[in-house]
């Protein structure tokens, strides 16, 4: 039985150990500098002053596989996840064939297991091809080999009312989720930004956040109504918090994600005309900002989830219209938690552990992840030095894509080793090939 | 003036700049060879991706009395409707050495990308971008108003301009708000409530939802093109009623003071927000626009790509 361990680490910020493990579980979290003699044979990472967080799962990651390979492919994101400190992604359904049938999602499943760096749980579409008119066949995608639990028409909203209610109803058989993209489509013909002054003076369309914020307070009252639980795709406006902030006071089996980009970035940045900045929902206002960061710390805000969405690069280098929507993210949103929650001082790392590890993982029915860094449970370890400064180099990401808005920025955090089942997947901030299921596809 | 993309991007002692050298330039019209050799050797390129015969003109004119070499470059459709992309479009001016590029594109910001993308190197001049700006018509307007009530002189300062119509979707009621107040003018918004910008009362600029409340006190007022599909988009319930409570007829014309002028940037759509016979009054000043059009795109020229011997290249 393979042995490793991670000298010197800090759980969730605390004193410093050593975490033993053996096989794909941790056995043993002793006192610094007494772990290293368990076991010999074991592999020795020294993880001293590090901060050791469960193995990162993130519900919100677009791999373009099948489809734009061009763009990304499962095995290139899955390099990108793994260096952001990822043991687990969930793929959106948006590829082209579309993941609404049991055939693509297992594809989706079966890459994911070939690149050996993080789990892809594909999310299967609720709506056959995304087009919002008839159920996809959910239970065949959920008793597939990749076990489907998030359901999600991501990049489309789930308009219709009657279809949302009966997805809703009908995931249950099989403990789904419906993870609904809020964006009321007739509110949002041609928008292109964040409604609001600045969008007046652009001269770009409009994207008002009362289409969000109208579809989330439809579906929390769906929900409750059937008695179903839902998930609320990256939230980006004030209102949205306060609804679900109403709704989970009634006891209504809500959850919602945040995207990093949207904890850090405003709509500011759009007075470039940079379509880096251009991503659905848009960037909004510094006081939308604030009360995401405020939702995220009190607990209203579940998770953070990326919403990866690497694009062609002449997808972006064109002008704004015409540009794609979307942003890199796996790589970098560890570090924009931690500059904008854990040095704000809003965050300890046990709720950040809990927000991207813990809580993502239950809502998408991850049984290997976001576990409890204690003996017996499934080695899915990240480990990040929380003071190192680094600077995004947009060519340096391991995504096919460039497509990153903090380019040259500097931010806090590095992540230096992931062990996932209890092998390394990144050391030293590298991706360890040879811990490949079938070796690397890239 | 390294590029013009938007009316904001002149201060009122560069837009009082523009506007005397356009009426130095206008000066040319009236002789018999209308041609300068300040150009001599550059050349300017009028890159329009969407139609515009009137700008287009505008602009190669301007650029021919002052000897540019002047190329017209009709982009059919843009990246969106998978023609060639803005990029390549771009690389294959900056490799026939254009030294100016004047450009319409239907996408907003199309002209800062083309300036700042870092594809070209020439100055960009914005002829008009999506529903964002077009500062050369604002400054042709400031132009026309200065000539027509303030003696051709000196600046706008508590000239009450009122802008009537789909300021939504305007380019040149944004540029115009922002150059008038720039010059001093006070300008009144009007438009129903569907067709005014969302944060419209953080503009320098006061609006109303009632045009017959601002006539009598309006020195100027300008009738925006309203385009008869936005009643598909239910912004109003029909092109007559749209008529009956903003288009301007001989009646509302009545309740201006004698001394004010109508204008309009073209092309008009006459009995819908302009009735025939206020298009054709003697008050009406649209013809004038054209031509110092024309002034104002030479002096734009002139001093982006005259005022030195390395110009913008």
């Amino acid at each position: 039985m393979s042995g490793l361990v991670l000298t010197g680490v800090r759980p969730l910020g605390g004193d410093p150990v050593d975490i033993v493990m053996a096989g794909d579980r941790i056995v043993d979290i002793v006192g610094a500098g007494q772990g290293s003699g368990n076991g010999a044979g074991s592999q020795v990472l020294d993880g001293t002053g590090l901060v050791a967080l469960p193995g990162l799962v993130d519900l919100h990651t677009h791999l373009r596989e099948p489809g734009r390979e061009d763009a990304e492919t499962v095995a290139t994101g899955a390099r990108a996840a793994a260096l952001g400190g990822f043991t687990a992604v969930f793929a959106m359904a948006n590829t082209d064939p579309v993941a609404d049938t049991a055939g693509v999602v297992e594809q989706v499943w079966r890459l994911g297991r070939e690149s050996g760096l993080v789990d892809v749980h594909p999310v299967g579409a609720v709506t056959v091809g995304l087009a919002g008119s008839h159920l996809a066949e959910l239970g065949a995608m959920a008793t597939s080999a990749a076990q489907v639990r998030v359901f999600s028409d991501d990049g489309k909203c789930v308009w219709d009312a009657a279809l949302m209610r009966r997805a809703l109803e009908y995931v249950k058989a099989f403990d789904g989720v419906i993870a609904q993209h809020a964006q009321e489509p007739r509110l949002t013909e041609g928008a292109q930004m964040n409604e609001g002054v600045l969008s007046g003076v652009l001269g770009l369309t409009g994207w008002p956040a009362v289409a969000e914020e109208s579809i989330i307070a439809r579906d929390v009252l769906l929900a409750h109504h059937v008695g179903s639980r839902l998930h609320v795709c990256h939230v980006s406006t004030a209102g949205s918090v306060d609804i679900i902030r109403w709704a989970k006071a009634r006891g209504i089996d809500v959850t919602a994600e945040v995207t990093p980009h949207h904890l850090l970035l405003t709509e500011e940045l759009v007075r470039s005309y940079d379509p880096v900045y251009k991503v659905n929902p848009p960037l909004r206002r510094a006081e939308d900002v604030e009360a995401l960061r405020e939702g995220l710390a009190d607990g209203t805000i579940d998770i953070v989830a990326t919403d990866h969405a690497p694009h062609a690069h002449e997808d972006k280098d064109c002008e704004w219209g015409a540009a794609s929507f979307g942003m890199l993210g796996l790589q970098t949103a560890l570090s924009v938690v931690i500059d904008t929650m854990v040095n704000s001082g809003r965050m300890d790392w046990a709720a950040v552990a809990d927000r991207m590890s813990v809580a993502p993982a239950r809502i998408g029915r991850a049984t290997r992840h976001g576990g409890s860094l204690q003996g017996g449970s499934i080695a899915n370890i990240t480990l990040v030095d929380p003071t190192q400064m680094w600077t995004v180099q947009p060519t340096e990401l391991a995504s096919k894509s460039r497509n990153t808005p903090y380019a040259g920025m500097q931010l806090p955090g590095r992540v230096v080793h992931v062990v996932k089942d209890g092998r390394p997947t990144v050391i030293d901030g590298a991706v360890v090939l040879d811990s490949a299921v079938a070796g690397s596809r890239s | 003036m390294r590029h013009l993309l938007s009316a904001a991007d002149l201060d009122a002692k560069e837009a009082m700049r523009v506007l005397d050298t356009a009426a130095e330039l206008a000066t040319l019209t009236d002789r018999s060879v209308k041609k300068l050799p300040t150009l001599r050797g550059r050349t300017v390129v009028n890159l329009f991706f969407e139609d515009s015969t009137r700008t287009r003109i505008s602009f190669e004119i301007a650029a021919k009395r002052l000897s540019a070499d002047v190329i017209n470059f009709a982009a059919k459709g843009s990246s969106v409707s998978k023609g060639e992309s803005l990029k390549d479009t771009a690389l294959t001016l900056e490799a026939m050495g254009a030294d100016a590029v004047v450009i319409r594109h239907p996408a907003s910001g199309a002209p800062h990308r083309l300036a700042n993308a870092g594809w070209i190197h020439g100055s960009v001049v914005n002829a008009g971008d999506g529903t964002h700006e077009h500062p050369t018509q604002a400054l042709l307007d400031a132009y026309t108003l200065r000539e027509r009530l303030r003696q051709g002189s000196g600046d706008l300062d508590g000239l009450r301009v009122t802008i009537v119509g789909d300021v939504l979707h305007s380019r040149v009621a944004r540029s115009n708000v922002l150059l008038l107040s720039t010059l001093g003018a006070d300008v009144t918004l009007v438009a129903p409530p569907t067709l005014l910008p969302t944060g419209v009362e953080t503009w320098p600029c006061t609006f109303t939802y009632d045009i017959d409340s601002v006539l009598p006190t309006s020195d100027a007022v300008m009738m925006l093109r309203v385009q008869g599909e936005r009643m598909q988009a239910a912004y109003f319930p029909s092109a007559r009623e749209y008529s009956r409570r903003y288009g301007l007829d001989r009646e509302r014309m009545g309740r201006l003071p004698e001394h004010a002028i109508v204008m309009h940037p073209g092309p008009m759509n006459r009995g819908m927000e302009i009735s025939a016979d206020v298009a054709d009054d003697d008050r009406s000043v649209m013809v004038d626009q054209v031509t110092n059009g024309v002034s104002v795109r030479m002096a734009v020229l002139y001093l982006m790509l005259g005022g030195s011997t390395e110009g913008a290249a």
